[in-house]
Order: structure tokens, then sequence, then C-alpha cells
């Protein structure tokens, strides 16, 4: 039946299976055809095998968080069902063969529609194109328009051969057939409806959002070691090197990647580096040597669960304290947090103005969850794109390390002007050469720290969503913006508000305040121990009352946040 | 160009009195004079340890990272700006133990810098350790029993790698190390200078002496280009050869291979963001193509 304006359809089968073709390809196709789309995953960390599960939301409202229910159902494999039990309702709907119909769905009382994906496209020539089979079947319970359905499969498949282009556009019609005999058939009602102005709208994910906005900040090096989740980001960058004139260079270990991003800073390049902890950990020693030299540094941190190897594809927010207390030695840092796609966009850009002018590492802290979803959002501004440009041209005195009132020396860079640039991991002189002078160590670990002040007054403010006199406080960082937000809405309250912040460290000022009018305040992190509600005591004192914290390598999802949510409100 | 253009004045250095060090100091100032490189277009980069305090002691463009991690940055140096001069110096331990991995794979890349070690057979700095340079048998308040560990052959790993340049110098015969950095300076491509050096205060037992007697140098009947004679050199053990081992000269460079420098040879701090190009990406996330 259905008949709701937000669906949520599940794809699931085994890795190697396209469940990643069938979500590629038809996120694309709604977004074309104007519905609002988000769509996210959980997978195993392997190749081929496991169980792994696409999420895909059509709404007439936007949506961009993961909910628990399933509305429709696709499983691809016989074990899919069992995979997804708890998610299934007597509301779902599933669309199945036979085989992979099991049990489980019978027990929970939910309605089980027989369609043949794979007899279909082995009927057009190959049991492969049961993906673009259901592609079909969604397209068209969904009404969307055929010729839109094969316009954009035959784009998808212009590389391919004729043959190959043919047969998919044939299994897409076929699916949509099917699709539409099933609402013609009032199986499944659909009440999405679509809006014309989606159609100018952006269709991303995190990683995407996160190089784009790399790009608009002048990022013209980039230099890691692949790692789940981050890896996406230095695929990008690399994909689009040579249109934007970066230097893109897989590293040999991520020891390496650091210290070539410092190097490049070093020589006027804008530098970056994609990892996960793991990885990051690797380059600890790095990030102090670029606070040493003074050198801005921009890291992109994709967390996912640990210690150590963890759980590879999954997500957390467990590494804040890593990023935050990572390096030897004293020095400033700024953490920034994007919560959606077009802050992702804009901080990750202003990452590396922040990072130039201030000469201090700057990070981008993600997770999988983030990086590996997608939705539709406005474009994002270009006006004002302008990389901020802090070098100087150095003259015949030029000493890199001139003590300042702020503590920022003008950094030149070697081969512009007639100065040299001398930078030392070791304590140094104004100049830059090593010393053991006591003195002057003290007069540059306060120039160094200098800069911290700075960094407090132009911190990024937290965000106010909800209302202004709220009884109830839910604070949040990074990526839970989005469930956090759509499960306040649900609970229809108009004494609760939440508050996300967007940078993590230095806080910004405006935190207490805040805080102080709260009569309840909840921390929600993807973490076990609520690293941000620890980070807000240091700074502020204030004792966060309670926390709600996910640790399961899932993200929160909405219903789920809902229900604890709801459990501590009056 | 006057050698005096790389003197710091009068400083403070820390090597011990007769280290190998103030050789090779000199020798580089020399070579590099002879080639007309002008300081503001030079960049020296080191690691950590004795020899890694080099670019404190000229006057130059210096980068002293931490330790083992010349290469990586030396290599983005040149890759942001190819109109420097790169040259990534520090000591065996440096460059052959704590950045052993970068070595490899530098050389796999082949920016086009100069890559010279100095080559004590012991850690100085951190006053008489093996290094992974120090040969079987060598004594030392941690290796109580004596090394074990097969020495490290820089020359033959280099060779086998298809290093541009490969050379062997000594730090004791100053005339010969600066025409041999001369080349490796001018190669295109990474150039690899492994020199001999006595450490007076950690190592009794490679001195001055000692190298003289136990080393020779490469003549005019050895062909650079022959990969396998070079190999064959790399490991002899009786005496070590000196000179150029190894070229190969029709290497692309690292530089080279990167699309951004291939239709713009302008440096990366002069290039700014293409914003129509950014513009016209971002279309494509709303048309989907």
């Amino acid at each position: 039946m259905l008949g709701k304006e937000d669906i949520s359809i599940v794809l699931c089968g085994q890795a190697g299976q396209g469940i990643q073709t069938i979500e590629y390809v038809l996120t694309r196709v709604l977004k074309l055809a104007g519905y609002n789309v988000f769509a996210t995953k959980e997978f195993m960390s392997r190749i081929r095998g496991g169980m792994n599960s696409t999420e895909i939301r059509v709404s007439s409202e936007p949506v961009s968080a993961v909910v628990d229910r399933i509305d429709i159902l696709i499983p691809l494999d016989k074990d899919a069902i069992g995979h997804v039990k708890t998610r299934i309702s007597a509301e779902t709907i599933i669309l199945a063969e036979t085989e992979n119909i099991s049990r489980v769905s019978k027990q929970s009382g939910c309605v089980c529609i027989e369609v043949p994906f794979t007899k279909v496209a082995a009927d057009i020539g190959d049991k492969i194109y049961s993906n673009i089979v259901a592609v079909g079947v969604i397209a068209g319970f969904l009404g969307v328009d055929l010729q839109l359905l094969n316009d954009y499969i035959r784009k998808y498949f212009s590389r391919k051969s004729d043959d190959i282009m043919n047969k998919n556009i044939e299994a897409a019609k076929a699916g949509h057939k099917l699709g539409c005999d099933l609402t013609d058939s009032g199986k499944i009602k659909i009440a999405v409806k679509p809006d014309a102005n989606i159609k100018d709208q952006m269709l991303l994910s995190g990683a995407e959002a996160v190089a784009l906005g790399a790009i608009a900040g002048g990022c013209n090096f980039v230099s890691s070691y692949p790692m789940s989740p981050s890896t996406a980001v230095l695929v990008f960058l690399s994909q689009h090197a040579k249109e934007f004139d970066i230097v893109a260079e897989q590293a040999e270990d991520e020891i390496a990647a650091i210290n070539m991003a410092i190097g490049a800073w070093y020589a006027g390049a804008r530098a970056m580096v994609t990892t996960s902890g793991g990885g990051f950990a690797l380059m600890v020693e790095g990030l102090s040597l670029a606070a040493m030299l003074e050198s801005p540094m921009v890291i992109h941190l994709g967390q996912r669960p640990g210690p150590a190897t963890g759980l590879p594809t999954r997500t957390e927010q467990g590494d804040l304290e890593l990023a935050l207390y990572a390096g030897h030695g004293e020095f400033p840092r700024i953490i920034l947090a994007p919560g959606m796609l077009e802050e992702a966009f804009s901080l990750t850009r202003e990452a590396f103005n922040l990072a130039d002018k201030y000469q201090v590492p700057v990070f981008v802290l993600t997770d999988q969850y983030f990086l590996d979803s997608y939705y539709n959002t406005a474009g994002f501004g270009l006006s004002d794109i302008k990389a901020e440009r802090h070098i100087i041209k150095t003259g015949k005195d030029y000493r890199r390390y001139e003590l300042t009132k702020d503590g920022i020396s003008p950094r030149g860079i070697p081969g512009y002007g007639q100065g040299l640039v001398c930078v030392d991991s070791d304590e140094h002189d104004t100049e830059g050469h090593i010393t053991e002078d006591l003195e002057l160590r003290v007069k540059m670990v306060d120039k160094r720290l200098e800069k911290g002040e700075a960094l407090i007054e132009d911190a990024i403010p937290p965000q106010l969503v909800g209302p202004k006199d709220y009884r109830t406080l839910v604070i949040c960082w990074g990526s839970t913006y989005h469930v956090v937000d759509e499960a306040i809405k649900n609970l229809e309250r108009d004494d609760v508000a939440f508050l996300h912040f967007k940078q993590v460290h230095p806080l910004p000022k405006e935190t207490v305040s805040y805080l102080e009018i709260a009569e309840k305040t909840i921390a929600v992190e993807s973490n076990a121990t609520g690293q941000f509600a620890k980070q807000i005591k240091l700074h502020t004192g204030i004792d966060i009352d309670k926390k709600i914290l996910k640790y399961s390598g899932l993200s929160f999802t909405v219903e789920e946040l809902v229900v604890k949510l709801g459990g501590l409100l009056v | 160009m006057d050698i005096k253009n790389f003197d710091m004045g009068d400083i403070d250095i820390a090597w011990c009195s007769g280290c190998g060090n103030f050789g090779i100091l000199n020798t580089l100032k020399k070579a590099l004079s002879e080639l007309d490189i002008e300081p503001t277009n030079l960049v020296l980069v080191s690691g950590i340890g004795q020899a890694a305090k080099i670019p404190h002691y000229f006057r130059t463009n210096i980068f002293n990272g931490l330790h083992g991690r010349a290469l990586p940055p030396a290599t983005a140096i040149k890759a942001a700006n190819p109109a420097l001069t790169v040259i990534a110096e520090s000591g065996d331990g440096d460059m052959y133990g704590e950045g052993g991995n970068h070595f490899i794979h530098t050389i796999r890349r082949n920016p086009d810098i100069t890559n010279i070690v100095h080559n004590n057979m012991v850690y100085g700095l951190t006053k008489g350790q093996a290094s992974p340079t120090s040969q079987l048998g060598f004594k030392t308040p941690v290796q109580v029993n004596g090394v074990f560990l097969e020495p490290f052959n820089p020359i033959a790993v280099a060779i086998a790698l298809d290093a541009g340049f490969v050379a062997r110098a000594f730090a004791g015969d100053m005339d010969k190390t600066k025409e041999i950095l001369k080349k490796a300076v001018t190669h295109k491509g990474y150039a690899l200078v492994d020199i001999f050096q006595p450490c007076v205060s950690f190592n009794k037992i490679n001195t001055f002496a000692w190298f003289k007697e136990h080393t020779y140098y490469l003549d005019g009947s050895h062909k650079v280009g022959d990969r396998n004679e070079a190999f064959k050199k790399a490991i002899e053990t009786e005496k070590l050869p000196l000179g150029v081992f190894y070229t190969n000269a029709s290497k692309t460079t690292f530089e080279e291979n990167i699309d951004t420098y291939k239709e713009d040879r302008r440096p990366l701090y002069e290039r700014e963001v293409n914003v129509e190009k950014l513009r016209d990406l971002l279309e494509k996330f709303e048309t989907l193509i």
C-alpha cells in the first residue's frame, strides 16, 4: 500500500551484486526527475560477498538523514532479508524474486510482491541486467518519465558498446513497465511529489563536497595514502588534477604524505592530506612539524571506528580527541566539523584560508556516514570565491620568524623575492636557524601560542536550530546535524532546540551563553565517551546533563533519536 | 658565482673538530658556486642528525625537517616550484634507517633533486650506535656483540631501482667529490651521492686511513650506462669503489610526469583557482552528466 510523501527504499545484497550501480543510477534519475533524494549505505569491509545495504529516501520535502524503517525492500540475495530483519514491519513492501523471500518476511506480516528481476534480465540477454531492471521498477512505480530514464541510462552506459547500452535501455524499460503495473494495479500507492526546482539543485556526496571545497580553497597539492573512508577525496582531486592545476600524489605512507604537504606549503602550494584515524596517527609527528615550522596545513580526517584497524567501512565520531591532542609540544590548531554538504564545501574552502592566514594546522573532521551519503542540495555559492593569499615577496633581510604582536610572521617562500626562507624543526631564532637560547625559546613558544587568541575570536559560531526560548538544548557536532534536526522536528516540541557546532576547537565564545539558559542539556555524539561534551566541560565548566552516545559503527537513525531524546524530555 | 655568497659568517658550528662534515660543506659550496646556483634559488632540505645540520651552515633557503623525512618535503618543494634547485642532504641513519621507505620510493618517483648522504657508518648525534651501514662486527654500547645485521648497501639498492644517477664519494678527497656533486646536481632526475665520511668521535674503525685503504676510484673502463656492470661494482666488498657507478638520463622526472606542468611551467604559487572551471564542475552535479 504506502501512500506516504516520504518513502524509504532499501536495497540489500552481497558486495559485487551491483547495489552501488543501482544506488548511483537511481539517485541521479530521481534527482533529474525532481524528487528530493537521500542515499546512504552500510557495507562490510570486503570486495565480494558479505551483506551490504543502501537506503534511498525519496520525499516531497528535503530529506538528509537515515531512517530505520523500510517502506520498500528489494532483497537481491537470499540472506538479504535476514540482514535487515529488525527494520521490517507490517508496513514494509518487499519486492523480490521468490527465492529471496524468506520466512522472516512472513513473520513480520509485511507484503511480499514477486518481481522477476533476474528472469526479465535473462530474457533480455543476461541476468547481469537485473540491476537496471530494478532501477526501472523503482523509477516506474515512482512515476519517473520513461524518456528521462532512457536518456540517463544512455548517458551512463555511453562508454560501453552499443549492444550493452541498448540491452540496459531495454532492461530499464522492462523494469519501468513492471513498476508502472505495480501502481496501476493498486499494489503500491505513491504520494511523493516531484518539485521542478530540484532539477536545478546539485546531487553529491559528502566526500565530493569536501573535495570541491578544497578546490574552491585553492588546493593545488594533495598527497595521501588510501584509507577508507577518506580515499574518495583523494580520488576526486586526482581525477580533477589536470583541470585545476593540482599536483596529486599517492605517497608511500602517511608519514611521507604529510611531510610532502608541508614541503609543498613551504614552496608556495596550498596543500592538504586526506586520511582516517589510523593514517592520521602516522601523521602525528608531521602535524607537530607543521606547528613548529608555523606551516599552514589542511588535514581532512574522515573518521571510522577504532582503535587500530577497527571497523574500516563503518562510522564514528571517535577521533575528536585524537585530532585535538595529536602532536608533541604545545601549539594552536583549528578543528572544523561540517554538518551538511554546503558546509563541507564552505568549511573545507575556509580551512585553506584559515591555515594560510594563521599558519596553523586546520582539520576538517568528517566520518564515513557523512562522506558516503548523498542528497540534493541548493548549488554552492561561488560569487566570493577567491583563495586568500598570505604569501609575501621577501626583502633582502627577510626573517621568517620575525616576532610580531599577534604572533603571525609574514610568510615568504623560496624563490620569490630577495630573501632567504629558513625553517627548522628545532627551536629556532627569528631567521629560522637552530638555537638553544632559552630566552628566545620562551619568546617563540609565546609567539606560537599567541595566535590561539585570534583563533578564538575568529571561531565559527555554533548554529541554533529551534525556538530561542528553549528549555532543553541538544548539543551535537559534525555529521549528526540532519539526523538530530529531523528527530527533533518529529518530536514536535516547542521547548527543545539544538545547537550544532561546525567548529569544535577552539570552542566558539558564544557557547556559554547558549548553555547557560538551558534547563537541560543533552549531548548527541557518535562515540562512547562523549568527547565533545568533555571539551565543553573543560572550556566552559558546564556539565552536560545527559548524553546519547552511539558507537556500534552505524550512524544514529531518526527513529532511534526520537525514542532516546523523547525519553529524556519531560 | 662567488662562493662567499653561501657563507654564514661567524657562526657556531656543532661538529667535532676534524669531522668529515666540514669537508663536505665546503665542497658542496664550491660545487654550487661553480654551477652558478644562487642562494635564493636553492633549497637545502635535511632531516635530523649531525649531517642534517649542514643547512644551518649554508646561506640559502633551508628546510630542516624531521628525522628520516628529508626526501618527502624535498620532492614536494621541487613539485611545487620546479625552478628551484633542491638538495636533500642528511646522514646514513636519517636517509637509510628512519627514512628507508622514502629512500626507496623517492627513487621510484624520480624527482629532479639531489640526494646527498653523509655515510660514516655510525650514529653520531645519539653518540655511537650502529647505523644501517655499520659494518659486520662493529661493536657499540648497544650492539654489544658487534653488528650482525647485513649492512645496507645504498648503491646496490639505488641501482636495483634504476635510479638515474648513482655515485659514491669520499669526504677526504675534495676535488673528486666536487666533480661528482656537480654531475649529480646537473643530472635531470633523482641523483644519489653517498659520501664516505670518517666520524672522529664514534667510529674508531672506519677512519680516514681505513677509507683510504679500502676504496678505489672507478676508472674510464667502467661503463656508467651498463646497469649490470654497475650492480657488480656496487656489491664489491674487498675494496669499495668510488665515483659514478650508474647513470640513466632517459628517465622522465616526477615533475615532467605531472599534468600541471605539461603546458604551463609556472610554479603553483603563481596560480589562482579557476572559478569558471569550478562553476562548470559544480554544474555537472546539477545536470548529472
